[in-house]
């Protein structure tokens, strides 16, 4: 099963969605893919992994690290599938980051790795933008670059856990205006699904709804105003976003 | 007007009642007085700044932040007034963080300092208790983000009501004994700074609260399991709260899949 949220006569609807990727309502109404205004598919906490590929790391000229970075981002950075995301004007480099998010189903506290498994509810494919020029060595990556207002697109929808058979053998792929930019495999996270669940579990209580997006492999490019940019994870979803202006963005408030 | 939340027949329940009102506080079951996402400012001290101040021009931060130091104090964090804070089995160090709690009113977007009182709902005090802060250079979810890390309460006063937000005490008590004293007039980015500073690249919410800075964890703020810890703030109330030895329960699968 796949479900998503739209917004459909001004109220948040939670919908189920097909193999065409189109929106059913409860009552078997269809809405396409291109007419459902799409939200994010849950809320709850976001920890994110940093440097959690090991060819990223070294992209970054960092060293895989020996315990997971781990940040936080707050609600307002989310955003649902075929949103537009805003580039500030002035800056040098912005990137996507393509990213498994695997969404926690039922409680968890001091969860052993053997049993992690249990806790994940369903995956979904989360677009973890961020913007260089504002990085600062203090809580790094600080939330000025990874937790800005439209710079999460996460979704199209979370599918149950019980249909993606290995979320450790998953192709990673970014396109930049259809072109491949960006290709990896969740087979080479340096630290896995079962590690982070249980590592996260000894450190506080983590709740249905809460999600963990598992970092993102080499591959990064800079994005500008009217490109597309396509975030896919095999077998999970593909998630459309377009990059506008600030000022494009601030007409729209 | 104070604006609590509290838990009435198993029920959370919003209470309203007048500044300097008598108040039973032990027969009421207190909730986080706010329910939004919260920021906490860390290094927004004057003393704790200039005395770290030499270490920023080092590795690995090589300059001083040019911005405030933001983190999220996530949901698992927020307790009440009167609730347990639980320390971490393993002993680990804990300790206090006194702190005024900014409320955000109404949504806010982009809006300049000139502006952004008009955005700031009321006040709170916070207990932004937190391990050891041994770096500042990653974020510091291990040490900030333990169940029961975020005491808020016991309400929110209308930011009518408090005359001089920059310019309040701040008291901590640990098992009734006064161990530390400052000021609102010691943070170093006031609130209008914050809510500005924050607001440009993030979206406020009404219910949103911004730590607006806790001073150096010193011996006079460590914590135990057993103490009772309470933080004053002029004008605005008292945050009381005990510290247990956390339980190391494990959520069972087999038991809540039956």
């Amino acid at each position: 099963m796949k479900r998503a949220r739209i917004l459909f006569n001004g109220q948040v609807t939670a919908v189920t969605v097909n193999d065409n990727n189109d929106a059913l309502l409860a009552d078997g109404t269809v809405i396409t893919e291109a007419d459902a205004n799409w939200l994010p598919p849950c809320d709850g906490k976001m920890f994110v992994l940093g440097l959690n590929y090991a060819d990223h790391a070294a992209e970054l000229a960092f060293k895989a690290p020996e315990e997971p970075l781990v940040f936080l981002k707050s609600p307002n950075a989310l955003l649902g599938h075929r949103k537009n995301t805003y580039r500030p004007d002035n800056v040098d480099y912005m990137h996507y980051e393509c990213e498994l998010v695997a969404v926690i189903g039922k409680t968890a506290k001091n969860v052993s790795r053997a049993d992690a498994m249990d806790y994940i509810g369903g995956y979904t494919v989360g677009n973890d933008y961020a913007i260089r020029d504002y990085l600062e060595n203090y809580y790094r990556p600080n939330l000025r670059v990874k937790s800005r207002d439209t710079c999460t697109p996460l979704g199209p929808y979370i599918i149950d856990a019980a249909e993606v058979a290995d979320p450790h053998n998953l192709a990673l792929r970014t396109y930049i205006n259809g072109e491949l930019k960006q290709k990896g495999s969740t087979k080479d996270m340096v630290f896995n699904i079962p590690f982070l669940v249980e590592y996260l579990s000894a450190i506080m209580t983590l709740e249905e709804g809460d999600m963990i997006f598992t970092g993102t492999p080499e591959g990064l490019a800079d994005v500008q105003p009217g490109d597309e940019i396509v975030t896919e994870v095999e077998g999970v979803g593909r998630l459309v976003n377009h990059i506008i202006s600030e000022s494009q963005y601030l007409e729209s408030l | 007007m104070r604006h609590s939340r509290i838990l009435k027949d198993g029920v959370a329940t919003d209470l309203v009642s007048a500044v300097n009102s008598d108040q039973d506080m032990t027969s009421t079951e207190w909730l986080a007085a706010t329910t939004g996402t919260v920021f906490g400012i860390a290094l927004n001290d004057k003393a704790l700044y200039a005395k770290l101040e030499p270490s920023f021009h080092e590795k690995p931060h090589v300059n001083p932040p040019t911005r405030p130091v933001l983190h999220i104090k996530t949901a698992n964090t927020h307790i009440g007034y009167g609730a347990a804070i639980p320390a971490p089995a393993d002993g680990a160090p804990l300790y206090a963080g006194p702190s005024l709690g900014i409320v955000i009113g109404k949504q806010a977007t982009r809006v300049s300092e000139t502006n952004a009182l008009e955005f700031v709902g009321g006040y709170t005090v916070v207990n932004e208790v937190s391990l050891a802060e041994t770096s500042f250079y990653r974020p510091a979810v291990k040490a900030k983000c333990r169940d029961g890390f975020c005491p808020i309460g016991p309400w929110v006063v209308d930011a009518a009501d408090v005359a001089t937000p920059a310019a309040l005490a701040i008291h901590t008590y640990i098992n009734g004994e006064l161990t530390h004293t400052t000021s609102t007039d010691q943070l170093r980015a006031g609130v209008a700074e914050l809510v500005s500073y924050l607001s440009s690249f993030m979206t406020l919410e009404a219910g949103d609260l911004i730590i607006a800075g806790t001073p150096e964890r010193t011996e006079q703020l460590a914590l135990k399991a057993g103490d009772t810890v309470a933080i004053d703030i002029d004008t605005i109330g008292r945050l009381e709260n005990s510290v247990v030895i956390e339980s190391v329960s494990k959520s069972n699968s087999q038991a809540e899949r039956v």
